[in-house]
């Protein structure tokens, strides 16, 4: 009785090894198994690296739109929607206006990529999350797009995709029913580039880079003039600073 | 459950002496490789029975860790995997869907979404959509 038994499970291991490669048990297969042996070489984002912005609204001008319009190039958020207020909106303009003197500011307003983010805190489904350098990402695939996190952020930041898209940037999944937000373009500075709006600033307002790095731009900057948090009361140490306001 | 019939499917499909003319059954996907004769990241059996597994552990490490230039990569599947008449891996098709992924798809009865998200074109550029129009401003 025994000697067939034997003889039919080394078959099915030698089918399941000629298959399948390295197999801990049918269907089971190590996560090393899809990546090791002669893998490419990879980058990890780093806890080590807190990125951040420094916006000086003294250089920012109230009738520019070169931020908005870059960013809407990069992730390609092209589409048209019927409903104008449904638009995704993951870089926007604000004028600020000081009652008494009537001095204007103008700024940007995006993701602020806090480090206590309230959105992260409210995820239902753990899709809203802080990537290791400080990033406030949205994993679509377990995003269940109930907004919760768009109540919860204090600056009006993530945007909601109501209709369906064909037009994705393939660096930059978005999809309908699920939450956005701004990236500070992951998929640029993962390859060392600075985000589209930095960029494409023409005052050259917007200062990007490691707050962590003592010799970054920006942290030798932030240790010179003032900066200002939006909102700083709420303690949820934003990665976006203003300068000016 | 769907992991299951996947399996099945899988197998299905890699069984040559299946007879899938018979009465009753749909006809079995023409699968079109766009570029025949290249070397995929695992043997063909591998990839059918264990692509899904391959992306979705992924996935995770490129969106949590911020892993880049793993060997596994949806838009690597997309670049080679595209069709060289429509460019995409989904040929856009109500009924006989023949694109390289929605062929065993539809045959599997397996839902693909990845495409609601991610884009099915290969080498497509951003900056070729429509400009967005103004006003974007509140």
């Amino acid at each position: 009785m025994n000697a067939p038994d034997n003889k039919r499970r080394a078959l099915l291991a030698t089918a399941g090894v000629g298959a399948a490669g390295l197999v801990v048990a049918p269907g089971i297969r190590l996560i090393e198994a899809a990546t090791a042996a002669d893998a490419p070489k990879t980058t990890l984002a780093s806890s080590k690296v807190r990125w951040g912005m420094l916006v000086d609204t003294t250089k920012c001008k109230s009738d520019c739109n070169a931020c908005v319009t870059a960013c809407n190039k990069e992730n390609s958020i092209v589409e048209e929607v019927a409903d104008p207020r449904q638009r995704s909106q993951w870089v926007r303009k604000i004028d600020l206006v000081e009652q008494r003197t009537g001095k204007q500011h103008s700024l940007p307003m995006m993701c602020q990529h806090c480090t206590n983010p309230p959105c992260v805190d409210v995820c239902p489904t753990g899709a809203s999350f802080k990537r290791a350098d400080g990033l406030v990402l949205v994993d679509r695939h377990i995003c269940i797009g109930c907004r919760y996190c768009m109540m919860a952020c204090p600056y009006k930041a993530r945007s909601f995709v109501h209709e369906p898209l064909t037009t994705q940037n393939p660096e930059m999944p978005r999809g309908v029913g699920c939450v956005e937000s701004c990236t500070f373009c992951v998929q640029r500075i993962d390859r060392g580039l600075q985000p589209a709006c930095t960029e494409a600033c023409p005052e050259g307002a917007m200062l990007f880079g490691d707050l962590n790095d003592d010799n970054s731009a920006i942290a030798k900057r932030l240790k010179e003039v003032a900066s200002t948090q939006v909102r700083a009361e709420l303690k949820l140490d934003t990665g976006v600073r203003y300068q000016g306001i | 459950m769907s992991r299951a019939l996947t399996f099945l499917a899988a197998l299905t499909l890699a069984l040559p002496l299946f007879n899938a003319a018979a009465a009753g059954e749909a006809a079995k996907p023409a699968i079109v490789i766009a570029n025949p004769g290249t070397q995929c990241i695992a043997p063909p059996e591998e990839m059918r029975r264990d692509h899904m597994e391959m992306l979705k552990h992924q996935r995770n490490r490129t969106m949590r860790l911020g892993e880049r230039g793993a060997k596994v990569s949806l838009n690597a599947c997309v670049d080679c995997h595209a069709s060289k008449t429509t460019g995409s891996v989904l040929s856009g098709k109500q009924s006989n869907p023949d694109g390289f992924c929605e062929a065993c798809h539809a045959f599997a009865a397996v839902k693909l979404d990845c495409w609601d998200c991610h884009q099915p074109k290969a080498g497509y550029k951003a900056a070729e959509a429509t400009p967005a129009p103004e006003g974007s401003k509140p």
